[in-house]
C-alpha cells in the first residue's frame, strides 16, 4: 500500500500548490511534500526490510491492477533493492534542489510545480514493473525539463532546451520501438509489458539480438552514453541550478536503471552478445569525457563533461554483466547522483555571488565563502574518488567487478577506465585550485556572504549522503546485492 | 590492555581530533584545538609505547619468532565470498615499529607547531589536518587488507595535499599541492591495477592470505602462462606495486613533487615529507616482501632505481640553496638508500640483511631527518628566509638548533656513533655482498651526502661573522622536541635492530666490522673536510667553482630540467593535445552530427512544406496527375 504514496504524495503536492498564491506558502508546500516523500521512502525501506529476509532480493510490496485491458497494460508497481536506493537518491536530491531554489522569485509556482512533476516522473519510473507504465513515467520526467530550461535557464537556453528534449524524446521513440518489440515477441504467446513475466518467459534469442540495441540506445542516451551524450553539456549548463541537479542527479540515473533492468531481466542473452560493444562505448566515454572535461572553461560545462565520464562507469559496470560490476554500477549511480547534485548546487551558489562561471575569472574564494568552498571541495573529492566518500566505493566496485573476467580486452578496458582517476584528479584540483585558492580576484563580488541556511541544509543533506555511502557501503550493499544476485541467477 | 582495543584507540583518537577540530572548535578556539590535538597525540604515543613493549617483550615472540596477530577483521565492502575489503588490523613486528615511529615524530611535530604556527590563520584547521594525517598514516601501517592499505594510502595523500596547500592564498603552495597529489595519483593508478592483478592471482585481498597463497603456489602462477609482454603476471603485479611505492617515496622519475612540497609549513615537511609518508613506499615493499622475493627481477629493479635515485638526488642537493629543498633532495636520496637495501636483499648469502637494513635506515632516518627539518623550521622562524646564502654565523644565536642540526648532519653523513652510521653501514654491507656496482654507487653517494649536508651546515652556522641580533631561539615548545630528537638520534643507532625486525621474524645480527667501516667513514669525513674548505669561511671559491662548471652546474641546478620535461608533456601534449582535441571532436564532430541531423530534418520539412501550398489548383493538378498514373499502372 505504501508504495502508492510515492505517486500520490507528489500529485497532492502539485494540487495544493495550484491553489495557493503566496510565494512563501508555495515553496513551503513544495518542501513539505518533498520531506513527506522522503519519509514515505524510509517507510518503504522499512517495509521492505520487514517483508523480505534481506537475502532473496525479490520484488516486494507489489500491486498489479489492470489499467488498459485491450493492450494488457497494467498498473504494476513494487520495489526491490535497486529501486529502493534509487528512490532514496531521488528523495534526497529533490529536497536539496527545492532548498537551493528557495529564493526563486520568477514564476515561483510554475517552477516548483514543474520540479515536483519531474520528481513524480522519477518516482513512478523507479517503482514501475510494467514497461508501458515505466515509459509513461519516463516521458513525464522529460517534458517539464524543456519548460524549466526555457523559462529559468541561462545562456543559449532555447537551443539547449530544444536539443535536450529532442534528443531525449528521440531516445524515447527508439526505446518505445524496443518495448513494442518485446511486447510482441515475448515467447509465451500472449503479448505482455510486465517485466516479471517477461523475465520468466524469456525471449527468443534472435528477437533479443534485434531489439536489444533499441532499448540499449534508448536508455543509453539518458545516461549520456558516448556518442549520444552531447545533450548533457548544453542541457546542464543552460538549466537553472535545481534543474541541473535534477538532470544530473536523477535524470541520468533513469537510463542506468533501465539498462540494469534490460541486461539482467529482459534480455540477458543478448546482453552477453553485445557486452564487448557496451564495454567499448563505456570506456571511450570514460576517458574521452575525462579529457574533454580537463579543458573546459565553464564550471557547469566541466561538471557536465565529468558526468559523461562518471556515467561511463555505470555503463561499464553494466556491460561487464557480473554481479560485482553491476553492484558497482548501482553504487556509481547513487554516488554520482549525490556528488554531482552537490557539485551543481555549489556551482549555483558560487554563481549567485560572483555572477560568473568561468573558472579563470575567479580566485581565492575560499577566504570569503568557506562553507560553499567546502561543499565544492567535498563534491570534488568525491568526484576524484577519495576513499571515505562515495565515489571511491563505487569506482572500486566497478573495477573489481570488471577485472573478474580473465579476458584480455576486458582487462585493458578496466585499466583504461582506471586511468581516468588520474585525469579526474587533474581537472578537479585545477578547478578547485583556481577558483577557491590562490590570489583573490574579488572585484565582481556584490554579496560576499557565505551560504544561507537553506543552502547550508541542501549541502549538508547531500554531503551526509556522500559520507554514508563512502564510509558505510556495507549498509547499501545489504540492500542491493541480494536483488542483483536474484536477477542474475 | 586488550591489544585490539589498544590499537583501535591508538588509530581512531587522531581521527577524533580531525573531526572535532575541523568541524567544531578549530575556528572558534584555535588555541584549544592545538592543545587538544597535542594532548591526544601524547596519549596515542604512550599507547604505542605500550603496544610496542607488549609486542616485542611480552607476547609477540612465539618460539623465538615474531608472530603476527590480527585482533580485528571486519568486512567493509564484500565483493564475493573470498574477495572483500575488510577493516583488518595487522599487528606484527613491522607495523608496531612503524606505529612507534609515526607517533613519536608526529608528537614532536605537534609540540613544535604549538609555537611555530602560533598566530597563523586557520591554526585550528592545521591541527585538524595533522590529525587526519596521523590517523591515515597509522591506518596505512596497520592495514591487513591490501585495499584497506590503498584507502589509507589515498587518505595520506589527501592530507598531504591539504597541508602542502595550507597557505592556500599562495599560488606556489597551491601549485605544489596539486603537483604532489597528481604525481602520486598517477603512481597510485599503477598501484590500483597491481592490487587488482594480485587479487585475481590469489583470489584474496587479505594481505596475510594473499602472501600465503602466492608463495605456496609459486610455480603454479609462474608456469600457468599468464604472461603479458614477456613478463609473468606476478612480475607485472610487483612492478605495479613498485610504481605506487615509487610515487609516494619520490623515486626517480616520480620524484618531482617532493622538492615542491616544501611549500607547506616546515613542521609538516618534517612529519610528512621526511619521516613518515614518503617512506610509505619502502614500507609497502617490505609489507609485500615475500611476493617480491618470488621474482628477483623486480627486486633488482628496485635496487637499481634506489641506487640511481640516491646518487642523482645527492648531486642535485649540492647545488640547491633553499635549505628546505636541500633537505628534500637529501630525503629522496636517503629513501633511495632504503630501496637499494631492499633490492640487494638476498636469502642465500646473508639471510635478509637488506630487508632489515632498509627498515633500520627508515627508522633512524625518521628521527634524524625530522630533527633536521625541525631545526630548519627553527632557523626559518628566526631569520625569515629559506635561502642559505642569506644566512651565516647563526651558531650563537640559535645554540640548541645549532647542536641539533650538527647532530642531524653527522647522523646523515654516517659518522659514528650517530644513528645514521649504523643503518648506513648495514645497507653498505648488504650491497657489498650482493652487488658490487650498487655498493660503489652507494659509497660515492655517501661522500656526496656528507659534502652537501655540511655545505648546508657551514653556510648556515659559520661562513659569516657571528650575528648578535636580538632574535632568539623561541620557547621551550621549540626546544623540547629538538632535544628529544637529538637524544633519539644518539641512542637509536645502538638498538640491536635485527633482533626486532627481520624478513622472517627470526632475530638477525646486523654485522659490524671495523675494517669494513673504515672506508665509508673516511669518505664521510672527507666530505666534511671538503665542505669546510669551501664553506667554513666566506669566500668566492664556491662561486668561481660554479662558474668553471658552467653548463653542467646549471643543468644540475635546474634539476636536470626534468620538471620542464614534465611541464612539456602535461601542458603541451596531454592538455593541449589530447584534452583540446577531445573537446574539439566533441564540438565539431559529434555535436555537429547532432546539429546536422536536426538541420536535415528541418530542410526536409521545408522542402515538403511546399506541397502544402494551400492553392486549390495545385492540389487539383496533383490529383489528376495521380489518377492518370494509377490508370497507367492498371492498364499496364
Amino acid at each position: 500500500m505504501i508504495v502508492h504514496f510515492l505517486i500520490i504524495v507528489p500529485i497532492l503536492t502539485i494540487l495544493i500548490m495550484l491553489f495557493v498564491q503566496k510565494q512563501q506558502v508555495i515553496r513551503a508546500v513544495a518542501l513539505t511534500g518533498a520531506i513527506i516523500q522522503l519519509l514515505v521512502v524510509i517507510n518503504v525501506l522499512w517495509q521492505y526490510v520487514l517483508n523480505s529476509d534481506m537475502t532473496t532480493g525479490n520484488v516486494m510490496l507489489q500491486t498489479n491492477v489492470m489499467w488498459f485491458a485491450p493492450l494488457n497494460i497494467h498498473y504494476s508497481v513494487g520495489v526491490d533493492g535497486i529501486s529502493i536506493v534509487m528512490l532514496f537518491l531521488t528523495a534526497l536530491v529533490v529536497i536539496a534542489a527545492i532548498l537551493v531554489s528557495w529564493k526563486e522569485e520568477y514564476l515561483t509556482k510554475e517552477f516548483f510545480v514543474l520540479l515536483t512533476l519531474l520528481a513524480l516522473g522519477a518516482y513512478g519510473f523507479f517503482i514501475s514493473f510494467d514497461l508501458f507504465l515505466m515509459f509513461f513515467f519516463l516521458e513525464l520526467a522529460v517534458i517539464p525539463k524543456f519548460l524549466l530550461i526555457l523559462n529559468w535557464g541561462s545562456g543559449n537556453k532555447t537551443y539547449s532546451a530544444t536539443k535536450l528534449v529532442l534528443m531525449l524524446i528521440g531516445a524515447s521513440a527508439i526505446l518505445f520501438m524496443g518495448i513494442l518489440g518485446i511486447y510482441y515477441a515475448s515467447s509465451n504467446g500472449s503479448p505482455s509489458f510486465n517485466m516479471l513475466t517477461l523475465k520468466d518467459s524469456g525471449m527468443v534469442y534472435h528477437w533479443q539480438l534485434i531489439f536489444f540495441p533499441f532499448l540499449f540506445i534508448g536508455f543509453g542516451v539518458f545516461t549520456a552514453l558516448f556518442p549520444f551524450h552531447t545533450w548533457v553539456p548544453d542541457g546542464h549548463s543552460a538549466a537553472p541550478t535545481a534543474g541541473s541537479m535534477f538532470l544530473a542527479g536523477i535524470s541520468m540515473k533513469l537510463g542506468g536503471y533501465g539498462l540494469i533492468r534490460l541486461v539482467t531481466m529482459l534480455m540477458p542473452a543478448a546482453a552477453q552478445f553485445y557486452s564487448p560493444y557496451i564495454v567499448l562505448l563505456a570506456v571511450i566515454g570514460i576517458l574521452y569525457g575525462a579529457f574533454a572535461t580537463m579543458v573546459q572553461k565553464d564550471l557547469k560545462y566541466m561538471n557536465a563533461y565529468s558526468s559523461v565520464s562518471h556515467c561511463g562507469f555505470v555503463v561499464l559496470g553494466i556491460g561487464m554483466l557480473n554481479p560485482v560490476a553491476i553492484t558497482g554500477a548501482v553504487l556509481q549511480m547513487i554516488s554520482h547522483g549525490l556528488m554531482t547534485a552537490l557539485f551543481f548546487a555549489a556551482i549555483g551558489m558560487i554563481y549567485c555571488r560572483t555572477h560568473t562561471r568561468i573558472i579563470k575569472e575567479m580566485g581565492g574564494l575560499l577566504t570569503y565563502l568557506p562553507f560553499i568552498g567546502g561543499l565544492f571541495i567535498l563534491a570534488g573529492l568525491a568526484s576524484l574518488g577519495l576513499p571515505g566518500l562515495s565515489g571511491f566505493v563505487a569506482e572500486v566496485t566497478v573495477l573489481v567487478g570488471s577485472w573478474q573476467l580473465p579476458f584480455l580486452p576486458y582487462r585493458i578496458a578496466t585499466i583504461i577506465a582506471a586511468a581516468s582517476i588520474v585525469v579526474t584528479a587533474v581537472y578537479i584540483l585545477r578547478a578547485a585550485g583556481t577558483i577557491l585558492m590562490g590570489n583573490t580576484k574579488a572585484n565582481h563580488f556584490d554579496t560576499p556572504i557565505d551560504a544561507r541556511w537553506y543552502e547550508k541544509w541542501a549541502g549538508v543533506l547531500l554531503g551526509i549522503g556522500i559520507l554514508i555511502v563512502g564510509v558505510l557501503p556495507f549498509l547499501i550493499l545489504k540492500i542491493i546485492s541480494p536483488t542483483i544476485h536474484y536477477w542474475q541467477s | 590492555m586488550n591489544e585490539g582495543l589498544l590499537v583501535i584507540l591508538l588509530l581512531f583518537l587522531p581521527l577524533v581530533t580531525f573531526v572535532v577540530n575541523r568541524l567544531f572548535i578549530g575556528k572558534k578556539w584555535p588555541v584549544l584545538s592545538g592543545y587538544l590535538a597535542t594532548l591526544i597525540l601524547i596519549i596515542t604515543t604512550l599507547l604505542s609505547v605500550v603496544l610496542a613493549w607488549q609486542y616485542y617483550f611480552e607476547y609477540g615472540k612465539i618460539n623465538g619468532t615474531y608472530a603476527l596477530f590480527i585482533p580485528i577483521d571486519e568486512p567493509w565492502l564484500s565483493f564475493s565470498n573470498s574477495l572483500s575489503i575488510n577493516f583488518t588490523i595487522l599487528v606484527d613486528a613491522l607495523s608496531v615499529m612503524m606505529v612507534l615511529v609515526v607517533n613519536i615524530v608526529s608528537l614532536m611535530v605537534h609540540i613544535f607547531s604549538l609555537a611555530y604556527m602560533k598566530g597563523e590563520d586557520r591554526y585550528g584547521y592545521y591541527y585538524a589536518y595533522l590529525g587526519l594525517f596521523t590517523f591515515a598514516m597509522l591506518g596505512l601501517v596497520l592495514s591487513g587488507n591490501i585495499f584497506e592499505l590503498f584507502i589509507f594510502w589515498e587518505l595520506v595523500g589527501i592530507s598531504s595535499y591539504l597541508l602542502i596547500g595550507f597557505y592556500y592564498t599562495k599560488p606556489e603552495a597551491v601549485a605544489a599541492a596539486k603537483k604532489a597529489f597528481i604525481v602520486t595519483r598517477f603512481a597510485d593508478f599503477g598501484f590500483l591495477i597491481g592490487i587488482l592483478l594480485l587479487g585475481s592471482l590469489s583470489n584474496q585481498f587479505d594481505i596475510v592470505q594473499m602472501v600465503g597463497s602466492l608463495t605456496s603456489q609459486q610455480t603454479l602462477t609462474q608456469g600457468a602462462g599468464t604472461s603479458f609482454i614477456g613478463l609473468s603476471a606476478l612480475t607485472w603485479a610487483c612492478l605495479l606495486l613498485f610504481m605506487g611505492a615509487a610515487g609516494k617515496s619520490a623515486m626517480f622519475p616520480l620524484h618531482i613533487w617532493l622538492p615542491d612540497a616544501m611549500e607547506g609549513p616546515t613542521p609538516v615537511s618534517a612529519l610528512i615529507h621526511a619521516a613518515t609518508m614518503v617512506v610509505a613506499g619502502v614500507f609497502l615493499i617490505a609489507r609485500f616482501f615475500p611476493i617480491f622475493q618470488l621474482d628477483g627481477t623486480v627486486l633488482t629493479i628496485v635496487g637499481i632505481v634506489g641506487a640511481f635515485t640516491a646518487f642523482f638526488a645527492a648531486i642535485i642537493a649540492c647545488t640547491q640553496t633553499d635549505i628546505k629543498r636541500v633537505l628534500a633532495f637529501s630525503t629522496i636520496s636517503q629513501i633511495g638508500y632504503m630501496m637499494l637495501a631492499l633490492g640487494v636483499d638476498d636469502n642465500i648469502l646473508n639471510p635478509h640483511l637488506g630487508y632489515t637494513a632498509a627498515l633500520f635506515h627508515l627508522f633512524t632516518h625518521a628521527f634524524f631527518k625530522s630533527l633536521l627539518f625541525l631545526c630548519a623550521g627553527a632557523i626559518i622562524h628566526a631569520v625569515h628566509t629559506n635561502n642559505m646564502l642569506e644566512m651565516g654565523g647563526l651558531r650563537k644565536l640559535l645554540p640548541v638548533t645549532h647542536i641539533g642540526f650538527l647532530v642531524g648532519c653527522l647522523a646523515i653523513a654516517g659518522v659514528p656513533p650517530f644513528s645514521g652510521f649504523f643503518s648506513k653501514e648495514a645497507i653498505l654491507f648488504a650491497a657489498y655482498q650482493q652487488h658490487k656496482w650498487l655498493y660503489a654507487v652507494a659509497l660515492v653517494t655517501a661522500f656526496i651526502t656528507s659534502f652537501y649536508m655540511f655545505r648546508l651546515y657551514f653556510s648556515i652556522f659559520w661562513n659569516k661573522p657571528v650575528k648578535n641580533e636580538h632574535t632568539h631561539e623561541g620557547n621551550w615548545l621549540i626546544k623540547l622536541p629538538l632535544l628529544i630528537l637529538i637524544a633519539l638520534v644518539i641512542v637509536t643507532g645502538f638498538i640491536p635492530f635485527g633482533n626486532f625486525i627481520s624478513a622472517n621474524g627470526k632475530p638477525l645480527l646486523l654485522p659490524m666490522h671495523i675494517g669494513f667501516s673504515v672506508i665509508p667513514v673516511l669518505l664521510a669525513l672527507l666530505g666534511i673536510v671538503y665542505a669546510a674548505i669551501l664553506y667554513f669561511k666566506e669566500s668566492n671559491v664556491p662561486a668561481s667553482l660554479e662558474n668553471s662548471f658552467g653548463l653542467v652546474y646549471s643543468t644540475v641546478k635546474h634539476k636536470f630540467y626534468i620538471d620542464e620535461l614534465y611541464q612539456f608533456i602535461t601542458h603541451k601534449i596531454i592538455f593541449n593535445g589530447i584534452g583540446n582535441a577531445s573537446a574539439w571532436i566533441d564540438k565539431q564532430v559529434i555535436d555537429k552530427l547532432v546539429n546536422v541531423s536536426a538541420g536535415i530534418t528541418f530542410s526536409f520539412s521545408i522542402a515538403i512544406k511546399k506541397l502544402q501550398s494551400g492553392k486549390v489548383q495545385q492540389y487539383l493538378l496533383i490529383f489528376i496527375v495521380g489518377i492518370l498514373c494509377l490508370f497507367v499502372l492498371f492498364l499496364v
